[in-house]
């Protein structure tokens, strides 16, 4: 049962503190050239993405709309380094994925990016505080705690601290994964159909908070949806369709 | 940081649900295997720990006959110390009362190691000494105390003395060993033995001469005595002490420790079961974890801990269990053991912690290597999926452990080797009756008028993987439960009902020639007509076809002793009428004085004897040579009296004889064979009821045990059937919500579940009622050697139990979701 949401404070992330890794600031966010993906092997060979060219400045909102298979949430793993190309690379901030080995490129997602997912990607096991550690932790971050529950309280549920996904309508879950996603305070966020679950009331209050952390954080969006609305919000809106951008 | 993630993660994952059938069947197969080793573990420390304290001395040379002076002379040459004790058995007799009690006559320095625990009054505690009774004067064990009615300060009636009873024998140090003990103790100053007129010739008596001293004195002296030694004689230390108590606690601790490997067994499917879900857990956080930027290591470090973490879990419970549970096993044993057994040592506890890790490690090592290539994409996409692996790839680490473990519980390769085709034919038979019986009942669906019945009865056969290890594991259990109460029903039958109302109760031994009439009257004066009485002679094999035979001769422990030790010869001009002749002939009539002999089976096979082969017995320094004229086939538990060799009836008429019969004694002439033994103290009388009664009841003792410890075998069905089940939750609950959302109601989404779970539990017994039946017929018909009846209560009895159980078990399992509203099932999902 999806529960009301309630009205959202004013986001206000501090992000003066953040440690800036070994990575070209100067450079853009994103830049993908002459990339492709095909799967399947012989006559089955299926491409989805062919010769694709991507450029994203730091601090830039960039939305990237197409209908279902049209091949978004794959365009969205090769930016992430979650997948590998067929051919062509992808630099973030200056840095060739190409080059670097998966634990690498792992490394970079730990240090610059967050995530928020059409399906939350809750670990159903864990409380909201726990799943908003996560990757303060893995970062090795002593006071992970301390940031988790601060996050929480901007997203609004710092009452439901210790609430499981399963006890959280969909719409809290979302806000979860945002705290997660930018609990980190990440350069880059990757935001794959985020309101797609949701109701459209629930999904406008999703945004809402996404944008208003994303502007406080100025970090750079991705944002994939085949919302167009949604996609009006970002300073740039980009059609993926037979493989390319246009 | 890692281990505070691994083990958050842990324990978020065991408030879930996921983690509790797995770590649950990790404790039962750690507890089984530590309860069985603390229990074997207690008893090995009970024979050999006490060393010394067992012999009552550092060394004891042993014979059948008076040890030769130059023995002692020998030793106190060497600086040791030494005394000398002889044992028999004989009645004690108080008026109308008697019992055959041990008697151990002690010369002055007895206990060279060790004490006596002794009460010399009623008001005072018992003491340790280390002295013997004085002459005239005995010792007896509370319970020969009891049986004759006597008390401190009164006197018994021994042989031809009358004895004072001083003290109440609470404990002594070279009785440690003697696990079954059916005769109380009576220990006598040996200056009083000849007084008693019990030791005459023929009669069975043990004379030992014990040593102490230095341990390199000692073994110089067994070095240098072992050239010396005779015929009939041995020595014994602290090593070989008790052999065929330690063979058979060899076999005792093989036999547990394999019946406890059918429940780890068990418990490792249940155990693959289980951890599907916590794998696909894993799996799902190690791709969200690659990536929030953790590294392939971070995660395996994850897993490796989490599994670390989980194994010692299970190994500190389990062994915790393993002991709680092993002091019911040896409050079942109990009072098999005369002393009560000494505490167990760590090494169990060792075991139970190896095997944990063992195990759980060998069944998550394949996930914990692929985890780490888990592709990312997952995040995105649930439909891509990690590259599968090689099944075989994934169950060999654990079939290796369950090899190992098998082999190490074994000892030999050939055991293991048998143990694992019986576990492994017995779950292929089972797997192929279940996938029969599951397809046959599929084909019924399809004509069920009923629908929820039929989508129950469909289900079988849409899971028919799981079905059948559903089935596989939970008929393992009860069979093996089955089998155990179907055989040791039918000894126990067949064992007291082949004995007639008036098979024999009573033996006497020792008689001697002159006083045979006198017990034949007697014999007849109760009743019995023609009583038999049967010549002994006491004679060792020394040769086979002019051959010198020695216990080296022979690699079987049993051959070695049966060559040691004299046994006895008898005379019989007619085969006894419970015999069957299986090989040769009977002599005729001209052969009364031929020099031929009647071999049984048992020991013409242990001693490798064959028809026509030439025996030479020494019989009391005189040899003689006989033939063998035929095998005979004995039935030991008529209760009668036989013998290994037979003679025809003048053949051995030269040899100094005692005599022997065996009859029945009505239970209102105890006061005329007490009068019997008055007269000729030198009679010893054997109980055979009462120790067919304490036969019995270590019988029923040990089967107790062993059962208890196949109760796990049961347990660990219903774990792989519970674990199935939780590895199959939320499929069900999505197809129960799909039925409701689609207009079933709870009545029937309850009954397609019962149904299906009914037929599990029903094929599974049908399972175990044919493979348990089976097994039980072969044992009968082939070891046991007794006639096999179908158990079909027992049958009916599992039927309907498991019919019971196991839809039961199910319904506990998912009976929370069948009042939950759909929409909300499939949200939770």
């Amino acid at each position: 049962m999806l529960l009301s949401e309630p009205n959202l404070p004013e986001p206000n992330l501090n992000l003066n503190n953040q440690s800036t890794p070994n990575i070209l600031t100067s450079s853009p966010a994103i830049l993908a050239t002459n990339l492709a993906k095909s799967v399947g092997e012989g006559d089955n060979t299926i491409e989805i993405l062919r010769d694709l060219n991507l450029e994203v400045a730091q601090g830039e909102s960039v939305a990237i709309v197409g209908s279902s298979g049209s091949g978004k949430s794959t365009l969205l793993a090769l930016l992430a380094g979650l997948d590998n190309p067929s051919s062509g690379n992808v630099a973030v901030e200056g840095l060739d994925f190409s080059s670097l080995d998966e634990d690498a490129r792992a490394a970079v997602r730990g240090k610059r990016m967050g995530f928020v997912f059409q399906s939350f990607q809750l670990l159903s096991t864990m409380t909201a505080l726990e799943n908003v550690m996560l990757p303060l932790q893995l970062a090795n971050r002593k006071d992970a705690s301390e940031i988790a529950i601060a996050t929480l309280a901007k997203v609004g549920l710092g009452e439901r601290l210790t609430h499981y996904p399963k006890q959280l309508s969909g719409g809290e879950q979302q806000r979860v994964a945002i705290a997660r996603a930018f609990a980190p305070q990440p350069a880059i966020l990757f935001a794959d159909e985020p309101t797609g679950n949701l109701d459209i009331a629930t999904g406008e209050r999703i945004i809402d908070l996404l944008f208003s952390l994303n502007k406080a954080s100025n970090s750079t969006l991705i944002l994939v949806t085949h919302d167009e609305k949604l996609a009006q919000r970002c300073q740039r809106v980009l059609v993926l369709s037979n493989g390319q951008l246009t | 940081m890692s281990f505070k993630l691994a083990w958050q993660q842990l324990f978020s994952q065991y408030k879930s649900g996921d983690l509790r059938v797995l770590v649950f069947a990790l404790v039962l197969a750690v507890t089984s295997i530590t309860a069985v080793n603390f229990f074997t573990n207690r008893i090995a420390l009970h024979l050999n720990s006490e060393g010394g304290l067992l012999l009552g001395g550092d060394l004891v040379v042993l014979s059948d006959h008076a040890l030769p002076a130059s023995y002692n002379a020998l030793a106190k040459q060497y600086g040791l110390k030494t005394t000398a004790t002889v044992e028999f058995s004989s009645m004690a007799i108080n008026g109308e009362k008697n019992q055959l009690a041990e008697v151990k006559a002690l010369s002055e320095g007895f206990p060279l190691r060790g004490d006596l625990g002794v009460q010399f009054s009623l008001d005072k505690p018992i003491q340790s000494v280390q002295n013997i009774p004085k002459k005239g004067e005995v010792w007896i064990e509370p319970r020969l105390a009891n049986a004759i009615n006597l008390q401190l300060g009164d006197s018994l009636e021994l042989g031809a003395s009358m004895l004072k009873i001083t003290g109440i024998l609470a404990r002594e140090p070279s009785r440690g060993g003697d696990m079954f003990s059916f005769a109380p103790r009576l220990m006598m100053n040996s200056a009083d033995v000849a007084a008693t007129e019990l030791i005459q010739f023929g009669s069975r008596v043990k004379y030992q001469l014990l040593v102490a001293g230095k341990p390199k004195n000692v073994q110089q002296f067994s070095d240098n005595l072992t050239s010396k030694l005779q015929r009939g004689e041995r020595v014994q230390d602290v090593k070989n002490a008790r052999p065929e108590i330690k063979s058979a606690l060899d076999k005792a601790e093989t036999f547990l420790g394999l019946s406890a490997m059918v429940s780890v067994v068990l418990s490792v499917v249940a155990m693959l079961l289980a951890s599907a879900p916590f794998v696909a857990r894993s799996l799902e956080t190690a791709a969200l974890l690659r990536c929030f930027g953790a590294s392939k290591a971070t995660i395996q470090n994850i897993m490796l801990q989490q599994t670390a973490l989980l194994a010692l879990i299970g190994g500190v419970l389990g062994c915790v269990l393993g002991y709680l549970v092993q002091t019911i096993l040896a409050y079942f044993a109990g009072r098999l053991f005369l002393e009560s057994l000494p505490a167990p040592n760590y090494l169990p506890v060792l075991i139970g912690t190896v095997t944990s890790f063992a195990i759980l490690f060998s069944i998550m090592w394949p996930h914990i290597q692929a985890i780490k290539n888990v592709p990312t994409m997952r995040i995105l996409r649930s439909d891509v999926e990690s590259k599968p692996s090689k099944m075989w790839m994934n169950y060999l680490p654990v079939a290796l452990v369950i090899a190992a473990l098998i082999l190490w519980l074994a000892k030999t390769l050939q055991l293991a080797g048998a143990f694992l085709v019986g576990v492994f034919s017995i779950c292929l038979l089972a797997g192929l009756l279940a996938y029969a019986l599951a397809n046959m009942l599929h084909k019924i669906s399809q004509k069920t008028s009923n629908n929820a019945v039929s989508l129950g009865l469909a289900n079988l056969k849409r899971r028919l993987g799981l079905t059948v290890a559903q089935i596989i594991g939970f008929s393992l259990g009860a069979m093996v439960l089955m089998l155990l109460l179907m055989t040791k029903n039918d000894l126990m039958q067949s064992w007291t009902s082949s004995l007639p109302a008036d098979a024999p109760n009573r033996f006497i031994i020792n008689i001697q020639p002159e006083q045979v009439p006198q017990v034949k009257d007697f014999i007849n004066n109760i009743g019995v007509q023609s009583p038999q009485v049967f010549a002994m002679i006491r004679g060792r094999l020394v040769a086979k076809n002019e051959q010198t035979i020695t216990p080296d001769s022979f690699e079987n422990e049993r051959s070695k002793r049966l060559v040691s030790r004299e046994f006895n010869l008898s005379s019989a001009a007619t085969m006894q009428a419970d015999n069957k002749l299986l090989q040769g002939r009977w002599w005729r009539a001209g052969e009364a004085d031929a020099a031929l002999v009647s071999i049984e089976e048992d020991i013409a096979k242990a001693l490798e004897v064959k028809l026509g082969d030439r025996l030479t017995y020494d019989i009391a320094g005189s040899k003689i040579t006989l033939t063998v004229a035929s095998i005979r086939k004995v039935e030991w538990d008529s209760m009668r009296a036989n013998f290994f060799a037979v003679t025809p009836p003048e053949t051995l008429l030269k040899f100094p004889a005692s005599y022997m019969t065996a009859f029945y004694l009505p239970k209102n002439q105890d006061n005329a064979l007490n009068l019997l033994l008055q007269k000729f103290p030198n009679f010893t009388v054997i109980d055979v009821a009462s120790l067919m009664n304490q036969v019995r009841a270590i019988m029923q003792k040990m089967s107790l045990a062993i059962g208890f410890v196949f109760t796990f075998c049961i347990i660990a069905g219903l774990v792989v059937l519970y674990a199935a089940l939780v590895a199959t939750r939320e499929a069900r609950i999505r197809e129960s919500a799909m039925l409701r959302v689609l207009g079933a109601s709870r009545r029937q989404a309850a009954l397609a579940m019962l149904t299906e779970f009914a037929c599990i539990g029903a094929v599974a017994a049908t399972v175990a009622i044919i493979v348990a039946s089976s097994l039980a017929y072969y044992l009968s018909r082939f070891v046991l050697d007794i006639p096999y009846a179908f158990n079909a209560s027992l049958a009916l009895t599992a039927l309907l139990a498991a019919l019971i159980l196991v839809p039961l078990a199910a319904w506990w399992v998912i009976r929370s979701y069948l009042n939950v509203p759909p929409k909300q099932l499939l949200n939770s999902i």
